[in-house]
């Protein structure tokens, strides 16, 4: 069988995209697991459960997001047209409300009081935070401790919203260890509690929910840009942490084998020096976090931490559907450095009048190349998944300017 | 061996009417040596079935005692070959006490099912317990382990109904691990009233010996425990005479603190009668 007719008909009953994804689950959760499966299927399938969410989009995150022609920048390059979907325009900066709004209704649905959560950057903390306000939920979020410390603004703004916060300091104090402790409270408290994962990762049915909540910005882009331009684009581009939000616009354009699908993993210091979080370029198949994907690890299968500005691409894995595109070589991975990110978080800011997050601005830094390559009459739209806010404080340190 | 090992073990206990005592070490913590001679002193006092830790950096499913017990093994670079060598050392001189390696997927994954089975069964390994392979995700292996008579164990919790107890029992052998809380290695006490009816079930379901851990740590719980199950597992508590060793520098005082308490244990479990 040619696994590429097949696109949309990913993953299969057992979770797998190909080799890759599956349900690597302490036997505690399987049950857990195998009932969220069940409950996700038959909430699919329900008009109210769409109509609630499509509302909800429109009103509290405001959806759709622009697909906006960032004309100087295209200028700038000199090469394609690039389009910017604004998705950091959402309501609280981020992609991430897309999917913590589809798992927190899920949650309510199955009688959940109790969400947990891990974060990285804190985006998705605050996310699931908001979420749960707004429904009266509680909610506990996981956060690697120096995380806490680099990301103080966010820190405080859950516990504005009535988040408890749980630094984590086991292992190495990242995304991985608050990932494992959230695990370890589900584990714990099986009854209440509803675990809402932020990226395309962990066991079956996650990746795929969590695909099925992000791929508005695809399909809504998709709209966009034949009813803007009359025709598909020529590549969209996303920065890839878990992947969640680079499935979410991949997704719908699957099937159209003319759009390349780019992904931009985050380098660090550099592939070469071993300090950084390419999981798909600098990494290979292992087990982790419920899910068989591209890890870093070591040749004993120890997994090595992963080292990135962005504290939202700082994880040492990737979702299980990236390792299959990347495999089947339907999707391509680059990467960007530390630095480069840097610059292109400057050059946007100054070139668009947008400041954005770190982790789009590891796009942002491969999007020349890219244009380039394609030509004047080429067609690009990049997803521009979170703004910056949150970063000036990380961005003025490395820059050395005091603030 | 493998399998028969391990059958002969619970036979043995059986024959004495208690239920077996089933210990639990990191290997590698606080050294590898130590851990070779920790194996001989839980034999010598006691330990029916051994249960030999493969560190991994993430463990998802322990507790702070053997998180700490595993990043420690993991600093004085203990890897799988060296867990693999100290079974065989051990295996050497005894022919009798069962050895399961109990511990994550990726390091097993990332030697290759095939490379690790075979070599696992040639240094004498019985089983294994891999936490995060749940039946959905073990075929691969079970098949392999098949002809060189390893025994895939398997996991069974408080969340585990009647279906799902056959799905666990499916291609399991050896035993069932009872897990007898919902939480991590280390955490709380279970109520052996309250899990009684769920190991009964378990038992009859996959008609194997069920062993219950998760929260023991003395004798007087493990006479608790007895009453309900087959085998009585202790792991937290053994780690943590490791611990102990570690922080005062004094790596020898493990293997006899770790003897000690399971001579306590045995004690305790020889003192319930079972039928
Ligand atoms: C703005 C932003 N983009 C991207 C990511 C990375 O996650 P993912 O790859 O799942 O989209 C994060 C994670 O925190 C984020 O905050």
């Amino acid at each position: 069988m040619d696994l590429r007719n097949t696109w949309d008909q990913w993953p299969d009953a057992n979770g797998r995209f190909g080799e890759f994804g599956g349900r690597y689950v302490a036997e505690t959760l399987m049950p857990l697991i195998l009932d969220l499966e069940r409950e996700y299927r038959a909430a699919k399938q329900d008009p109210a459960f769409k109509a609630e969410m499509d509302d909800l989009w429109a009103h509290y995150v405001g959806r759709p997001s622009p697909l906006y022609f960032a004309e100087r920048l295209t200028e700038h390059f000199g090469g394609a047209k690039i389009y910017f979907k604004r998705d950091e325009l959402n309501h609280t900066g981020a992609h991430k409300i897309n999917n913590c709004l589809g798992q927190v209704l899920l949650a309510r649905r199955m009688g959940k009081k109790r969400i947990i959560a891990e974060t990285g950057a804190g985006q998705h903390g605050v996310a699931t935070a908001t979420i749960c306000a707004r429904f009266g939920l509680d909610c506990v979020v996981f956060m690697g401790e120096t995380d806490v410390e680099r990301q103080k603004p966010n820190v405080f703004r859950m516990r504005l919203l009535g988040a408890q916060i749980v630094p984590v300091s086991s292992g190495t104090g990242t995304l991985k260890d608050a990932m494992n402790e959230a695990l370890r409270d589900w584990v714990t408290n099986v009854e209440d509690t509803f675990y809402c994962i932020g990226t395309a990762a962990g066991p079956h049915p996650y990746p795929e929910m969590v695909r099925d909540f992000q791929s508005i910005i695809g399909k809504e882009a998709r709209a966009q840009i034949l009813e803007r331009e009359g025709r598909l684009p020529d590549a969209v581009m996303a920065c890839i942490g878990g992947g969640s939000n680079a499935i979410g616009l991949f997704h719908p354009f699957i099937e159209d084998e003319g759009v390349r699908l780019i992904g931009v993993e985050a380098a660090g210091h550099g592939i070469e020096t071993g300090e950084h979080a390419a999981a798909l370029n600098g990494g290979k198949p292992g087990i982790l976090h419920g899910n068989r994907t591209y890890l870093l690890q070591t040749d004993d299968g120890q997994i090595i931490d992963a080292h990135s500005i962005s504290a939202g691409l700082d994880y040492p894995g990737i979702g299980p559907e990236h390792a299959f595109l990347r495999d089947m070589g339907r999707a391509e991975y680059l990467s960007c450095t530390d630095q480069e990110a840097l610059d292109a978080f400057q050059l946007c800011t100054r070139l668009e009048g947008i400041i954005p997050a770190l982790e789009p601005s590891h796009a942002i830094a491969r999007v020349g190349e890219v244009a380039k390559e394609l030509g004047k009459d080429g067609l690009l739209i990049l997803n521009m998944c979170g703004r910056g806010d949150k970063d000036v404080f990380s961005v003025a340190k490395a820059l050395g300017v005091d603030v | 061996m493998g399998r028969e090992r391990i059958e002969a073990a619970f036979a043995r206990a059986k024959g004495e009417s208690r239920a077996a005592l089933v210990t639990y070490l990191m290997a590698g913590d606080p050294s590898l040596e130590e851990s070779f001679k920790a194996l001989c002193a839980l034999r010598d006092n006691g330990a029916d079935i051994i249960e030999l830790g493969a560190p991994f950096t993430d463990p998802m499913a322990d507790g702070p005692a053997i998180q700490r017990a595993g990043l420690r093994a993991l600093a004085n670079g203990t890897k799988l070959t060296d867990v693999l060598a100290l079974a065989a050392r051990f295996r050497k001189d005894d022919q009798t006490t069962p050895l399961i390696l109990m511990g994550y997927a990726n390091p097993i994954h990332s030697m290759g099912y095939e490379a690790f089975a075979k070599a696992a069964a040639e240094v004498g390994i019985d089983g294994t317990i891999i936490v995060d392979l749940p039946p959905e995700e073990d075929a691969g292996l079970r098949e392999i382990y098949r002809p060189l008579g390893l025994s895939v164990i398997r996991l069974a919790t408080p969340t585990t109904d009647e279906a799902r107890a056959a799905k666990v029992a499916d291609g399991a052998s050896g035993f069932i691990y009872f897990v007898a809380v919902t939480g991590v290695t280390g955490a709380g006490s279970a109520d052996p009233a309250a899990i009684a009816g769920k190991v009964a079930m378990v038992r009859r379901v996959s008609g194997l010996p069920v062993c219950v851990g998760f929260g023991v740590k003395n004798g007087a719980q493990a006479a608790e425990m007895a009453k309900i199950a087959d085998g009585v597992v202790v792991g937290s508590a053994f780690v943590e005479k490791a611990q102990d060793a570690h922080e005062t520098g004094k790596f020898e005082t493990a293997a006899p603190a770790m003897g000690e308490l399971a001579g306590e244990l045995r004690r305790a479990l020889a003192g319930v009668a079972k039928g």
